[in-house]
């Protein structure tokens, strides 16, 4: 077929919404015809700077509170909103249930659940990190006035590791780092949040270590919570944690 | 909160204000609570509580005043097969454009066309969540969807030949 055939697929093609079928023909079509595969590059040029623009607005943290606190909390904020305060709570819970049905999780893995579906959702987007950079000299100082804390990254120096890059995350309403490393070909999240109750909630059991197959890793350092999630090898991932764990002795 | 950012960052496009975002957010959860038992078990959660967020700006003042300036052409006719591909220079990055010039032709694009293009490339939805959170048919969605990034490129492309 001829490029005046795929060519008007192009777009449902990097929308992912063409059939298996087409797919791979498109896949096939676009190795050996540069016209299409320079048109399909333009587009998904434009779809990432989209994406990227597109995240202009962020609800300042007091709003962000004020609408959780009338949401979760028992005492209503004001009047209007005292006979939502059930149904509001129902509502979380629906959302929280259909969640977790969903998912097929047991609720008891929430925190981790959360950071699996983080980890694979942040791979699968166009853009995984906000800031490419494997110098941890660039990454760190991109969090500043991000997040509410600060940390440090172990210099991979002779290590089979390699930053890719970091972005901004929040868990729980609550704002955190999420570093990309590449061991190989497998790719591994760092989170790091201030600790919480409801983090360490989370932490890993010998049950949990393993969920869907990932690997996880959880520690506290310094008042920090640390969860580090990947497709790589346990021992791999225990070497990453061990890094930044050391970083705390030294 | 199920969806708080995405909502939030929806509500600021749609309206052009944070303070409006801030009304709509708030006004969505209430409704979202209040109608909680017209949302059926099994369907998307997502495209139905955005549905909401959406027809409660199109029914704001802002959102009037929005629908007004939407072209009247038939927006339904124009079947996605019938994009016109530009043919660009290849030099010519889009990805070049900066931020602020991707965020003025967003902002200057028709209510029903900068709502499909922030669903499909923001929020990454499907053409079929896209179609029941605006409530029109899938080829629309495609038609519209086709639309805009068309227009997005025209209008990029212009800025980039201004200023290259």
């Amino acid at each position: 077929m001829d490029s005046d055939t795929w060519r008007p697929k192009i777009e449902r093609y990097l929308d992912a919404e063409l059939s298996d079928e087409e797919t791979r023909a498109m896949d096939e079509h676009l190795r050996e015809c540069s016209s299409c595969a320079a048109e399909a590059l333009r587009q998904l040029q434009l779809r990432r700077g989209i994406k990227q623009a597109g995240h202009r607005y962020a609800a300042s943290p007091e709003f962000r509170r004020r609408i959780a606190a009338q949401i979760f909390s028992r005492q209503p904020v004001s009047r209007s909103w005292r006979w939502a305060t059930v149904p509001v709570a129902a509502l979380a819970l629906v959302a929280i249930t259909i969640f977790s049905l969903r998912s097929g999780r047991p609720a008891s893995n929430r925190v981790l659940a959360e950071l699996t579906d983080l980890h694979v959702a942040t791979l699968a987007a166009s853009t995984p990190v906000d800031v490419v950079s494997s110098d941890r000299h660039t990454v760190k100082p991109w969090f500043q006035g991000k997040v509410p804390f600060t940390f440090d990254l172990p210099e991979l120096a002779g290590s089979p590791f390699t930053l890719v890059g970091g972005r901004l995350t929040y868990l729980d309403q609550e704002p955190g780092a999420h570093l990309i490393y590449d061991v190989g070909k497998h790719h591994i999240s760092v989170f790091i949040f201030r600790d919480q109750p409801e983090l360490a909630g989370g932490a890993v059991t010998p049950e949990s270590s393993q969920l869907l197959n990932f690997h996880i890793e959880s520690w506290n350092s310094q008042g920090l919570r640390y969860f580090a999630v990947g497709d790589a090898s346990s021992e791999s991932i225990q070497e990453l944690a061990g890094m930044f764990k050391r970083l705390a002795k030294d | 909160m199920p969806l708080f950012d995405s909502m939030y960052n929806f509500a600021g496009w749609l309206s052009g204000s944070a303070q409006e975002a801030e009304d709509l957010v708030q006004e969505t959860y209430l409704k979202a609570l209040k109608g909680f038992s017209s949302f059926q078990p099994g369907t998307n959660f997502r495209a139905w509580i955005f549905r909401i967020l959406r027809n409660t700006f199109l029914t704001s003042r802002t959102g009037l005043e929005a629908l007004r300036t939407v072209p009247l052409e038939d927006d339904e006719a124009e079947a996605p097969a019938a994009v016109v591909i530009l043919d660009t220079p290849e030099s010519i990055l889009l990805e070049r454009a900066g931020q602020e010039a991707i965020q003025a032709a967003l902002s200057a694009l028709p209510v029903i066309f900068r709502e499909v293009i922030l669903l499909a490339d923001v929020e990454e939805m499907t053409y079929q969540e896209i179609a029941e959170t605006v409530s029109i048919p899938i080829g629309t969605v495609m038609s519209r969807l086709s639309r805009a990034r068309r227009t997005m490129r025209e209008v990029l492309q212009r800025a980039e030949e201004k200023h290259g």
